[in-house]
């Protein structure tokens, strides 16, 4: 009763008041996730103009983005993003065609894991940037080295991760499923896929970072198409602002492949209440 | 009713049953030429200290284990390996996260190759009777310890087993929703007519659901016992008999 005779002018137009405080709100969260961000970029814009930040170095935002408005509409970025796409696309499908089925069997039958562990830590911790200069002088310095570059740095943790993942499983499940006489090929497919789905994403997450990661050292080292290379090659010309553009767009594409897995886990993964 | 009519299944006939395993290199005897005689229909409890080998025994039950010798027969037949005859209800409720409540009701049956369909229509009929209506499609990190405990239940009896073979099923609830779930597990049994072998830490447990309670011991020199429970059905655990068969099983563990 008190509340409600204290906030009597409510009454008057609760819709109205309603709605702006659900608007506040959303604001108020908004301002909390992106206000940084923005923050930052005003800073940048404000340092640049007004001559706090050296301008040559970091242009202003408007520069970059007509820089990148300009190498879009022309088709030369178009091409650029193309190419990576690609490259790190074929790359990480064949990293995820291989490793989910082979982490998948090799988590299973131990000795299989047990045999092949040891090749496997020695190979991860191989730094695939350093094998770069094999696969050049294996496969030549045109796309195929590249791709395999990517591949062999995306694959092994969508391997280990499926394998932890398998080997993670609850052995509980697994004897509750064959005491209802459910055959090894019925566990498999209803308790030890379903169980290890979370932990495949994380490797899958983990291998999309690296896969780009990869691809523009790739770029940067050899090819004369690609975002990578656009880098590079903007800066040997001191097209900063260009520089700055092919940056912005490779950060884009690892915000959409994260964004897209993160989607795809949570379809996946409801019942885990996916982070 | 199915009791009429299912009067000789569910029998279930221990002989001479031995089991050991190596511990550290040396041999440790569990279960020591047990023989039993269980009638269909029958709530058997099984007690005895920590270790005497009660989930050893439930197991080899089970077909999860084989035994060293000796022989376990259902309705006369000697089975080895698992079984469709029995269902086992674990300490844990042992849920598929994945699958709401109604999917993993219904595992069981899918998985021995009934329709989906028609395993829903049975998963559905079970849920209610273990008082879960209104929590079909819930997923098993929404349900509280108990109500997890009880999709368990619902999934072994939705197989309609002839013998449910239960392990400290109740173990990791509190006391009050134990004795809630003690309450419902009679009137299951009681309702679906299928013998229950329970195995229990608890006397009062032992007391308030079996016909009989088979007493473990863990030392070689002490056989195991049967004891009979010859109380009316419902039982209350007030009654004069009820407190005298508790003191009694309580002496046979050296407790007073
Ligand atoms: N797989 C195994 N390997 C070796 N020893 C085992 C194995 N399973 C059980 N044991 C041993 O057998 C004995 C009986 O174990 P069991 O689990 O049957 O006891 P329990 O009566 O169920 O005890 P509790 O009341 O604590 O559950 C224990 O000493 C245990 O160490
Ligand atoms: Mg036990």
């Amino acid at each position: 009763m008190t509340l409600q005779m204290l906030d009597s002018p409510a009454l008057a137009t609760p819709p109205s008041r309603a709605f702006l405080a659900r608007a506040g709100q959303g604001a108020r969260k908004a301002a909390a996730r992106y206000g940084l961000l923005l923050g930052f970029l005003i800073l940048w814009q404000v340092g640049s103009t007004q001559g706090w930040l050296n301008a040559t170095v970091f242009p202003p935002l408007h520069l970059i983005f007509a820089a990148l408005w300009d190498g879009l509409a022309s088709g030369a970025l178009i091409d650029d993003i193309a190419i990576s796409l690609q490259r790190s696309g074929l790359a990480f499908a064949a990293a995820v065609g291989l490793g989910i089925p082979l982490g998948l069997f090799m988590g299973q039958i131990r000795a299989v894991e047990q045999a092949l562990d040891p090749i496997l830590q020695f190979f991860r911790q191989t730094s695939a940037l350093a094998l770069y200069p094999v696969f050049i002088l294996l496969l030549g310095l045109g796309e195929a080295s590249k791709v395999f570059v990517i591949f062999w740095a995306t694959l092994f943790p969508i391997l280990l991760a499926t394998i932890g993942g398998v080997k993670e499983v609850d052995r509980k499940l697994i004897e509750m499923a064959r005491t209802y006489g459910a055959p090894r090929r019925t566990v498999f497919l209803r308790v030890v896929l379903p169980a290890s789905i979370p932990s495949v994403f994380v490797g899958l997450r983990l291998s999309a970072t690296t896969a780009l990661l990869l691809l523009i050292a790739a770029e940067m080292i050899g090819a004369n198409r690609g975002l990578g290379f656009q880098v590079m090659n903007a800066q040997y010309n001191f097209q900063i602002p260009l520089m700055f553009a092919a940056i912005f767009l490779l950060a884009l594409l690892g915000l959409a492949a994260n964004f897209t897995l993160v989607t795809l886990q949570r379809r996946l993964c409801r019942w885990a209440e996916a982070t | 009713m199915r009791v009429v009519d299912t009067a000789r299944r569910g029998e279930v006939t221990i002989r001479d049953l031995s089991k050991s395993f190596t511990l550290n290199g040396r041999r440790l005897d569990v279960l020591r030429g047990i023989d039993l005689d269980i009638h269909g229909g029958e709530a058997i409890a099984i007690v005895g200290p920590s270790g005497c080998g009660k989930t050893t025994l439930l197991r080899v039950l089970a077909g999860l284990e084989e035994p060293d010798r000796g022989d376990v027969l259902i309705d006369g037949a000697p089975v080895h390996g698992i079984g469709n005859q029995r269902a086992v209800i674990f300490q844990e409720p042992r849920l598929l996260p994945w699958l709401t409540v109604t999917q993993n009701v219904a595992f069981g049956l899918e998985v021995r190759g009934t329709p989906a369909a028609q395993a829903a229509d049975r998963a559905r009929h079970y849920i209610r009777l273990v008082g879960l209506a209104g929590f079909e499609e819930a997923f098993p990190r929404q349900l509280s310890g108990g109500m997890a405990q009880r999709v368990g239940i619902a999934r072994a009896l939705t197989v309609q087993p002839e013998i449910l073979l239960l392990d400290e099923p109740l173990g990791a609830l509190d006391a009050m929703t134990k004795l809630t779930m003690q309450e419902e597990l009679a009137r299951i049994w009681r309702e679906e007519g299928v013998t229950m072998i329970l195995v229990t830490h608890d006397l009062e447990e032992a007391i308030f659901l079996a016909d009989r309670v088979l007493v473990m011991s863990k030392d070689s020199t002490t056989p195991t016992r049967l004891i009979e429970l010859d109380l009316p059905r419902p039982r209350d655990r007030s009654t004069p008999g009820f407190v005298a068969l508790r003191r009694r099983l309580m002496a046979e563990f050296g407790l007073h």
